[in-house]
């Protein structure tokens, strides 16, 4: 098991490998399609973005709404290939990192390879366990998404696997 | 006539909806946990997390997968049975609305499906599916379904000279590009015959048979165990990382057909096989 924390570092990246197993700590920021969505409207227009993407990692992920008692509700990951067609303009513009589940196209991987970064794949369905490694979450942009809004997250010790590594490994 | 109120209807479907998001059916979590005895390496220690996940999630009473569906409700409807309190769908709707709201679920539907696409906030509407059978009973299952396995699911009109080969190829196709999109183990639902939306209604149905039991049809029996069978030799495995356990369970359902038609519908079920049932 590695550890790692985020914001992620070159150096960071190198040293990850498709099968690695990591727990990640640090914050990250949530985005599914429709956030990616007007992300890109936002970069098309030269507007600023709600956070700066450099070394961030983005999870993929669209929480129930927080019990009381609770930071956040059941938080697993939704399929990464719905975000696919946008990730190579945030790749390159410094994005690090993605949390998901599915496989990635072949456009990403390229990307991936060409920026240095690295995608991680969280357990689907396990939202609940998921949730325990979740320990802050503030909604920073676009709240009419309703679960849809960007968040900023921090995890501490979150469990992943290294599923595609910058250097085209991957383990689908 | 027997009468049934709003207020049950409310009340059932509203309860349903909140357990079925924290806590899976019996045979669903036993089948995750034979596979778990099976499965290695990397495979292994998710469907460990899985196992986890369900304990967690019927605890602490968080769902177990923040995408809480669409509500799919199939309701038998006795036909002895008079409802008078207006629009029966409201009633279900409301049930929705009460579960998301007691149950801090996630609202996962949207208005209009290509312009505004605007979230609705309550989950509602949901799809509900009647069917009128004998007696003075009501039966209504609640299944919400998340749209990483349904987006998954595939519909195709074959020929019926492509027969049983024809089938078999389409069914391990859509497997096979679902890869791990859907959160295997998947439950693999199979609609063959009918018509158009008759195999899809009977692919979704498909899904709420006990995971275990077969076709009652010796043939359909068999094409269930071959194709589970050919699906956990793809090697996709627990979230598409490669193992034995790509499926729990291969369910068809079939009904007669056009001369001309071999309609075949593939409705994939990830492995949180949320439904739960009551009657009134």
């Amino acid at each position: 098991m590695k550890k790692i924390e985020t914001p992620l570092t070159d150096e960071i990246v190198l040293s990850l490998k498709a099968g690695d197993i990591v727990s990640i700590s640090g914050y990250v920021y949530t985005a599914r399609d429709a956030a990616h969505k007007k992300i890109v409207e936002l970069i098309n227009n030269n507007q600023p973005l709600p956070f700066d993407i450099k070394g961030q990692v983005i999870y993929y992920v669209g929480p129930t709404l927080a019990p009381p008692g609770k930071v956040i509700g059941s938080a697993g990951p939704t399929t990464s290939s719905r975000m696919d067609s946008y990730t190579p303009l945030l790749l390159s513009l410094g994005l690090k990192g993605m949390i998901g589940k599915g496989g990635r196209s072949q456009e990403v991987k390229e990307a991936m390879k060409k920026y240095k970064a690295v995608y991680f794949l969280a357990t689907g369905g396990a939202g609940a366990l998921l949730s325990r490694h979740i320990v802050e979450a503030t909604e920073i942009a676009f709240p009419e998404l309703g679960p849809e809004s960007i968040k900023r997250l921090l995890l501490k010790e979150f469990p992943a696997i290294v599923a595609i590594d910058c250097y085209g490994g991957e383990i689908f | 006539m027997k009468k049934i109120k709003r207020e049950q209807i409310v009340n059932v479907v509203k309860e349903l909806y909140k357990k079925a998001t924290v806590e899976l059916p019996e045979d669903a979590s036993l089948s995750i946990k034979q596979a778990y005895e099976k499965e290695e390496g990397l495979g292994k220690e998710i469907l460990r997390q899985i196992i986890e996940n369900q304990k967690i999630a019927h605890e602490e009473k968080i769902p177990l997968c923040q995408d809480t569906g669409v509500a799919v409700i199939f309701v038998e409807w006795g036909s002895e049975v008079l409802y008078e309190d207006g629009d029966i769908m409201d009633a279900f709707n409301e049930g929705v609305r009460l579960a998301v709201k007691e149950g801090y679920l996630r609202a996962s539907v949207v208005d209009d499906p290509v312009f505004m696409r605007k979230n609705t906030r309550d989950n509602t509407p949901c799809i509900v599916h009647f069917e009128i059978v004998k007696g003075d009973k009501v039966k209504i299952i609640v299944a919400p379904k998340g749209a990483g396995s349904e987006n998954m699911s595939a519909l195709r009109m074959l020929k019926p000279a492509e027969g049983l080969q024809g089938v078999k190829n389409f069914v391990i196709e859509t497997v096979r590009k679902a890869g791990g999109n859907p959160c295997p183990p998947i439950i693999v639902g199979v609609g063959i015959g009918g018509n158009f939306e008759k195999c899809a209604i009977l692919a979704k149905k498909a899904l709420l048979r006990k995971i275990g039991e077969q076709n009652k049809n010796p043939d359909y029996a068999r094409l269930e165990k071959e194709l589970l069978q050919e699906i956990n030799a793809l090697n996709i495995g627990p979230m598409g990382i490669g193992g034995k356990t790509t499926a729990l369970a291969v369910h068809i359902e079939y009904h007669p057909c056009h001369i001309a038609s071999l309609p075949v519908a593939v409705n994939i079920q990830c492995h949180s096989a949320r439904h739960m049932e009551a009657e009134l």
